[in-house]
């Protein structure tokens, strides 16, 4: 522990404290869903925790839409802010590092390491920009079971994720049913709603028609569609809120103490929006904004079951924990409850909680008592299994 | 483990499929995972209780049953369990309707209104009856419908279902031949196991 510039002590009480990203290069091909082929490929880890000698303590973390491989600690001691889900990773958290070994990752596609859209194409030279080929859920699973063999793990203790990190969740569930012990999906869905698509398109729209976006050669032409990006995460970012928690956070606040009569910023929730999008738009990349909206939009397990989630779930073997938001309207609980109505008619494992909490979607990402209380608990069994498997 | 629970226990077929309506920190769900092999979920919607359950590993889900169980299939369950519960619904005989579309058959516990010490305390005192069953103030008490064995009984006849058991005793369960002989009078908790 050390004092920083700030006199704060480093690292906070129950934090991982530093951590550092590694590199994942892959040779193995992976074929995609699309039918495109990726070759040479890495992906950006952290991880937290030791692996015990069984490789059974081990927790795959997955992201959502604007997520990273950074989800817990600090990457230096300077660092205002650590990861993303640093609130329930870490010593004494619900994701107890004491216990387990936890992985997260930069999904394929991403703009945080992992290879993406904003990555050289071995072919031309040139970054890959729109050539880059759309992603699945099922693709993102796919790179995580390998990235699993290269790690040693046979089996995940338990693989995590809210939102469409949950549908990831969802899917290694199917697709890897006797590769993961436990899956617990927070404020997530097993398919996109109408509206939730619609979003996803106005999102799209933004970034696409941003003269700066040049069909999405915009880094070869060595601009950023600034104002599109930050256009789709406003809107985003409103979906994320709930309205009782923009009104508590700004209400009808001015900026200044008057209206101004134009058009430029009046309310605070204004200048907020737009600082949001801003600031987003530096650090996030216009083609993997829309690589990310496409997977989401795309993923619907049922689909290939004429529509009948029951049937669809019928390969799972592990045990579920779902968690949803009362004020969550992006992806409401009965979207959590449509996945676990299906698992209870297949008779499939599963608890289900739905959290009172004020901050709409964003509540997965959020400190709650009774949602680390919930998820605790949960987490609390999953490794007393594993301490059991260790005495076998 | 409570009395009541045990009784149940007893009723309910080994490696049979459980709903338990209300379920508390989900200790009947665990008893009867351990000794009967029964697989099942809870329904519960107080936020410590099922916390409670998901540390004990019972599969709990957060569920208000005055919403109906709609999001089960008719005659997916083996028993639906109703310990101690019925009396705080909306609906009892609605609730009755939804255990027995859903479980062939129900097994329902309920304090009994008509037992002697809340006749003499209604009758002497002139105040709703507060005891070790019923310990609530009738403002604040969350048994919002309480109703006699023979109230209940009459439910069953007028919506043709059958009675295939019924256990009479004290708060402890323990049977007493007063209770055998008069149970509307001196039987203060019973369980019923019905069914269509």
């Amino acid at each position: 522990m050390t004092a920083s510039s700030t006199g704060e002590i480093f690292p906070p009480p129950n934090s991982v404290g530093l951590v550092k990203p590694e590199i994942c290069q892959f040779t193995q091909p992976l074929q995609l869903a699309s039918g495109n082929v990726l070759h040479d490929w890495q992906l950006m880890i952290e991880t937290y925790g030791k692996l015990n000698a069984d490789a059974s303590n081990a927790v795959l973390i997955c992201h959502a839409l604007s997520g990273n491989h950074h989800a817990a600690g600090y990457h230096s001691e300077e660092d205002t802010k650590p990861g993303w889900w640093d609130a329930y990773i870490g010593p004494g958290k619900p994701i107890d590092t004491r216990h387990f070994f936890v992985v997260a990752l930069n999904n394929l596609g991403g703009c945080h390491g992992s290879t993406g859209p904003s990555s050289i194409n071995p072919v031309t030279g040139k970054p890959f920009g729109p050539d880059f080929p759309v992603l699945t859920v099922s693709d993102w699973v796919d790179s995580q079971a390998l990235l699993a063999d290269r790690l040693g793990i046979q089996q995940w203790a338990a693989v995590v994720g809210g939102s469409l990190g949950g549908m990831q969740v969802l899917e290694w569930s199917l697709r890897y049913p006797q590769r993961l012990g436990h899956a617990v999906v927070v404020a997530s869905s097993p398919k996109l709603s109408a509206q939730n698509i619609a979003f996803n398109e106005v999102a799209r729209q933004a970034i696409m028609s941003d003269p700066d976006f040049r069909d999405g050669r915009y880094q070869e032409a060595e601009v950023i569609p600034r104002h599109g990006v930050a256009l789709a995460r406003m809107v985003g970012h409103i979906t994320y809120l709930s309205e009782h928690s923009m009104g508590e956070k700004f209400g009808r606040d001015l900026r200044t103490d008057k209206l101004n009569y134009g058009y430029d910023v009046d309310f605070q929730v204004e200048s907020y929006l737009r600082y949001q999008g801003k600031s987003f738009s530096e650090r996030f990349d216009a083609n993997t904004y829309l690589l990310m909206t496409k997977a989401l939009d795309y993923f619907d397990p049922a689909e290939a079951f004429d529509g009948d989630l029951v049937k669809a779930l019928a390969p799972i073997q592990c045990r579920f924990l779902v968690v949803s938001f009362s004020t969550d309207w992006r992806f409401s609980p009965r979207h959590s409850e449509e996945l676990v109505n299906a698992l209870t008619a297949a008779q499939k494992r599963v608890s289900y909680a739905r959290i009172k909490s004020p901050h709409g979607h964003d509540a997965f990402l959020i400190p709650d008592q009774r949602y680390e209380a919930v998820f605790t608990a949960y987490m609390q069994r999953v490794a007393k299994e594993t301490r059991q498997g260790e005495v076998s | 483990m409570r009395q009541d629970l045990t009784i149940i226990a007893n009723l309910v077929k080994p490696t049979s499929r459980v709903l338990d309506l209300a379920c508390g920190d989900g200790e009947l769900l665990h008893y009867l995972e351990e000794h009967k092999s029964v697989t099942g979920y809870g329904l519960e919607i107080d936020a410590e209780q099922i916390t409670a359950c998901i540390a004990r590993g019972v599969d709990v889900l957060e569920q208000d049953l005055n919403r109906g169980l709609s999001n089960f299939a008719d005659g997916s369950y083996d028993t639906v369990i109703m310990t101690q519960a019925l009396q705080v619904l909306r609906r009892q005989d609605l609730a009755l309707d939804e255990m027995l579309r859903v479980g062939k058959e129900a097994i329902v516990t309920f304090p009994n209104f008509a037992h002697w010490t809340n006749r003499f305390y209604l009758s002497w005192k002139g105040q709703m009856p507060m005891s070790k069953t019923l310990p609530h103030q009738w403002y604040d008490t969350p048994n919002i419908h309480l109703f006699t064995f023979k109230d209940f009984e009459a439910l069953c006849m007028e919506k043709g279902i059958k009675i295939l058991d019924r256990a009479v005793g004290d708060f402890a369960y323990q049977s007493h031949w007063k209770a055998r002989l008069w149970p509307n009078l001196f039987g203060e908790v019973a369980i019923y196991r019905i069914g269509r």
